[in-house]
């Protein structure tokens, strides 16, 4: 293996002399293992590593970047980015100040899942093919393994050098099932910092994700419409961060008069029992770490406050130029690419109302669960559920199938009428933006009730 | 590489071994003005072996990294598939134009100052608009190597070109934006500014839609955000052998409307989907997926294709793992009616261009359901103004049985798809 550490110290004495007026350098070194089933058969299993670096600076607020896998002549990639940076600069960019910190945060190896033997993590996933396999009906299936750990090296000119290990699991499950002419799929997704217990013992999940498949082949597409619509803990999570979360990126909004006027601080998004949160810095999820990308530390950031806009996730430069503290939400999802603005975990805090009050006064609803995909052009979002259910006077009724829900965002924050108790965080997802998929996060909400929402279909 | 393959030999039966490298300078605008010029080298080594009759595979970013590679390929061949193919031999393959080096000598001032023209053309006249636009140039060598003494490379050369603008007014935002892509330097921006402008005259107002069911015009965009991604599904062989396509035992039948004609080809010189022979080294050609209707063929890398008992159709692509059976470029034939007579003949029904979200429903069943992010009104045989709030969801199986019209102007999307618009009936429209 190239020694990053030993490269990253001799570079990190010479960032200075370059005539530059911020240098920062990421070096990585990764490793990863995929298995992937189709059908009752094992399909591919793969084991990569990878070796590679950036480096970023900054001349007269113009930015340059250079991304390598060979480790070979560093000084003179310094230079090219200095170089880019300079051909840039007047472009105005800035950086908000920041205290420089040296640290390591190691997780050691016991906690590096890459390192547990293949033949395992086969005999634990054969064990869930199988169980998706004796249910009658199925077609297909699909399982997507993945774990990874990462030793990354940041260190600035200003004095930073931060050494971080983090480590991913992530699994998806997809049972399919056919009936002749019509095909019919329901997944699960499911992902840990690292953690491979979190996968373990998940055998009436992948039952029920099963039978799921089967049971939706006969049921019923809804009339598309507006409805009131319920969402459990795992698609509200995926509502929040897609709907919401997007918009308190503070990149969107730092250099856009019209969307700062959107945005500003203070205005109502929301009822009073609405509170919107992102924090790296609560431990052990799959979005937490102790320093962004940036060299930042990690804070925990209300985004809605009873209602309220309060805040927003910055990097350096959206922070600087919006006068407002950096939050260490820069965060990069390999060192081919700069820093953006990102989200971690993200959530919607917990209320008082319970599923069964929430559902109780409705006659026509939709309850929409578990996650299929989302996505957001910031004023308006679609996301899908994976499963679906008529809500008929007060009670579950019919199974439906998948629904995609859409609306404008500002209209259904508003039309949020009730915040169950039941918080839960989901582990399963990952986040596309800029070109960068998929960046490790989490998302979580307790059951919300929506009114008016608009469900596609028929 | 030969280092890497003869490493291999030694504790397998066969082996490949697949290098890529890029260089890539990406030149980025974001608020209108110049933000960012990068430059991203990249290396990736990825060896495939076959041991015990087994697949065992690894990639690696060092190419001196020998002893890793070999071994965690072994490691992954204890439970690996069986392989139920060969590394083609040594062969011929077609001759086609990938690379202009014309690219590489484009200078980060011209990029720049293309960028700069782009911004300056949409936003005159038009003030408000907030606009980010990216230029890139890359360069990829591709190079293959087996036990069987094949042996290929070839070089490829993108040059791409995208304007995007944003018009925020109170919570009312509007996203317009052209982009293109190909294997020599694009120096015409007028052809990519009047598609933005066009856009921005089209939205200036706003139009209110009725729920129900309506005549569509997806446009070649709003065909590659709806429609393709079921389609590309579809036609997979390896979607096919599983017996999770819908078309699956339809080959021969005629499943859509006679006028369709849909193939792949990645043998169109200069375009970048084009290559002489997939990520496995088999000779690429075209397939026509759909002829006047008839499902023709499906896509197969070697794999899939010696279990379903076919020929690879040169389809094996790459994407970070083994190689499967891929889509290079959808290209679906011309029809013949214009787009403005596509639109004179609406009563009342929409035009689609951007479809948000369109992929998450069940694509293998060919549904597709999406948020209308740019798309216009037509009443009485005029577009009047772009559509909010509204949703369009269908099924191409059901919808591509009967089209009302295919357009006779075709252009590329993205690099993937060559298309003319499609004038579809009776697709449901939910509207608040």
């Amino acid at each position: 293996m190239a020694h990053i550490d030993i490269i990253g110290h001799q570079l990190a004495d010479s960032l200075k002399k370059h005539n530059a007026d911020y240098i920062e350098v990421h070096l990585e070194e990764s490793q990863s293992s995929q298995i992937t089933y189709r059908g009752k058969k094992l399909e591919s299993v793969n084991k990569s590593s990878a070796v590679g670096g950036n480096v970023r600076a900054m001349v007269k607020g113009g930015w340059g970047f250079v991304s390598f896998n060979s480790l070979s002549n560093l000084p003179k990639r310094v230079e090219t980015a200095v170089k880019q940076a300079r051909f840039v600069s007047g472009g105005g960019s800035q950086l908000a100040e920041v205290e420089p910190s040296v640290d390591t945060v190691l997780i050691g190896t016991d906690n590096n899942p890459v390192l547990l033997p293949l033949a395992d993590k086969k005999e634990l996933l054969d064990r869930y093919n199988e169980i998706i396999w004796v249910t009658p009906g199925i077609q297909t299936s699909t399982i997507n393994y993945g774990d990874g750990h990462k030793k990354s090296i940041f260190f600035s000119s200003a004095g930073s050098y931060i050494e971080q290990e983090r480590a991913d699991v992530t699994l998806r499950l997809t049972a399919v099932a056919t009936d002749g002419n019509d095909v019919q799929q329901v997944g699960l997704s499911l992902g840990s910092r690292g953690d491979i217990r979190a996968i373990q013992d998940i055998d009436d999940k992948v039952e029920e994700m099963s039978r799921q498949a089967v049971e939706i082949l006969s049921a019923p597409q809804v009339k598309g419409d507006k409805y009131t619509v319920v969402l459990d803990p795992v698609l509200a999570g995926v509502f929040v961060h897609e709907a919401f979360g997007h918009l308190s990126e503070a990149d969107f909004v730092y250099e856009n008069e019209q969307m700062r006027e959107l945005m500003t601080l203070g205005k109502e998004f929301g009822g009073p029992g609405l509170n919107i949160v992102d924090s790296a810095s609560l431990p052990g999820l799959r979005g937490s770490y102790k320093y962004d990308d940036e060299g930042v530390l990690a804070t925990k950031t209300y985004l809605i406050k009873e209602g309220r806009l309060v805040g927003r996730l910055h990097s350096r430069e959206t922070a600087a130029k919006m006068n407002e503290q950096p939050t260490g939400n820069a965060r990069a999802i390999n060192y081919r690419y700069p820093p953006i603005v990102r989200m971690t975990n993200t959530y919607i805090e917990p209320g008082t109302t319970s599923f069964e009050e929430m559902i109780s006064d409705i006659k026509e609803g939709v309850y929409a669960k578990n996650w299929y995909g989302g996505t957001t052009s910031m004023e308006m979002f679609t996301f899908s559920a994976g499963e679906a259910y008529m809500i008929r006077d007060g009670k579950i009724a019919e199974t439906l199938r998948p629904v995609v829900l859409t609306g404008n965002v500002f209209e259904t924050l508003k039309n949020i009428d009730a915040i169950g108790n039941d918080l839960d965080m989901n582990q399963g997802g990952g986040c596309g933006k800029g070109g960068q998929m998929p960046l490790p996060v989490s998302n979580g909400s307790p059951h919300i009730r929506i009114q008016n929402c608009l469900v596609g279909g028929k | 590489m030969e280092k890497i393959l003869a490493e291999a030999r030694k504790v397998a039966e066969e082996a490949e071994v697949f290098y890529l490298s890029s260089e890539d300078t990406p030149v980025q605008f974001e608020a209108n003005r110049l933000k960012y010029v990068q430059s991203k080298q990249t290396t990736n080594v990825a060896l495939r072996i076959i041991k015990d009759g087994r697949l065992g595979y690894a990639t690696v970013t060092d190419k001196k990294e020998v002893r890793n590679l070999v071994d965690a390929a072994v490691e992954t061949a204890q439970f690996g598939m069986n392989a139920e193919f060969e590394f083609p031999s040594s062969t011929s393959y077609p001759v086609i134009e990938t690379y202009d080096p014309a690219v590489e000598k484009v200078s980060t001032e011209e990029m720049s100052g293309l960028g700069e023209k782009m911004i300056a053309t949409i936003r005159n006249g038009n003030p408000d608009l907030q606009c980010e636009a990216g230029l890139s140039k890359s360069t990829v060598a591709v190079n293959i190597i087996n036990s069987r003494g094949g042996q290929a490379d070839y070089k490829l050369s993108v040059f791409s070109m995208a304007v995007e603008g944003a018009l925020i007014r109170g919570t009312d935002m509007l996203f317009v934006g052209e982009h293109q892509s190909s294997s020599h330097p694009i120096t015409d921006t007028e052809s990519l500014t009047a598609v933005v402008l066009r856009q921005l005259e089209l939205a200036k107002y706003q139009a209110p839609v009725r729920t129900g069911l309506m005549p569509v015009i997806f446009t070649p965009y709003g065909i590659a955000s709806a429609l393709i991604q079921p389609l590309m599904v579809g036609f997979n062989g390896k979607i096919v052998l599983e017996g999770s396509s819908p078309l699956g035992n339809k080959l021969g039948q005629t499943v859509f409307d006679k006028r369709l004609t849909v193939r792949d080809d990645p043998t169109i010189d200069y375009r970048p989907a084009s290559r002489p022979f997939d990520d496995e080294g088999v000779p690429s050609q075209r397939t026509t997926l759909i002829e006047n209707g008839v499902a023709t063929g499906f896509l197969y890398d070697l794999q899939t294709a010696a279990l379903a008992g076919k020929k690879s159709t040169g389809s094996g692509g790459r994407h970070g793992g083994l190689p499967s059976p891929s889509s290079s470029a959808f290209v679906i034939s011309p029809g013949d009616v214009t787009f403005d007579d596509m639109v004179a003949d609406i009563r009342e029904g929409l035009v689609v261009e951007q479809l948000m979200g369109a992929g998450q429903g069940n694509i293998l069943g060919g549904d597709f359901s999406g948020n209308v992010l740019l798309g216009y009104k037509v009443e009485n045989g005029k577009i009047v103004g772009r559509v909010k709030n509204t949703m369009v969801s269908g099924n191409i199986y059901q919808l591509l049985k009967q089209i009302t019209a295919i357009g006779s102007e075709t252009r590329w999307v993205g690099g993937f798809l060559q298309t003319p618009p499609l004038y579809l009936s009776g697709i449901s429209v939910a509207s608040k």
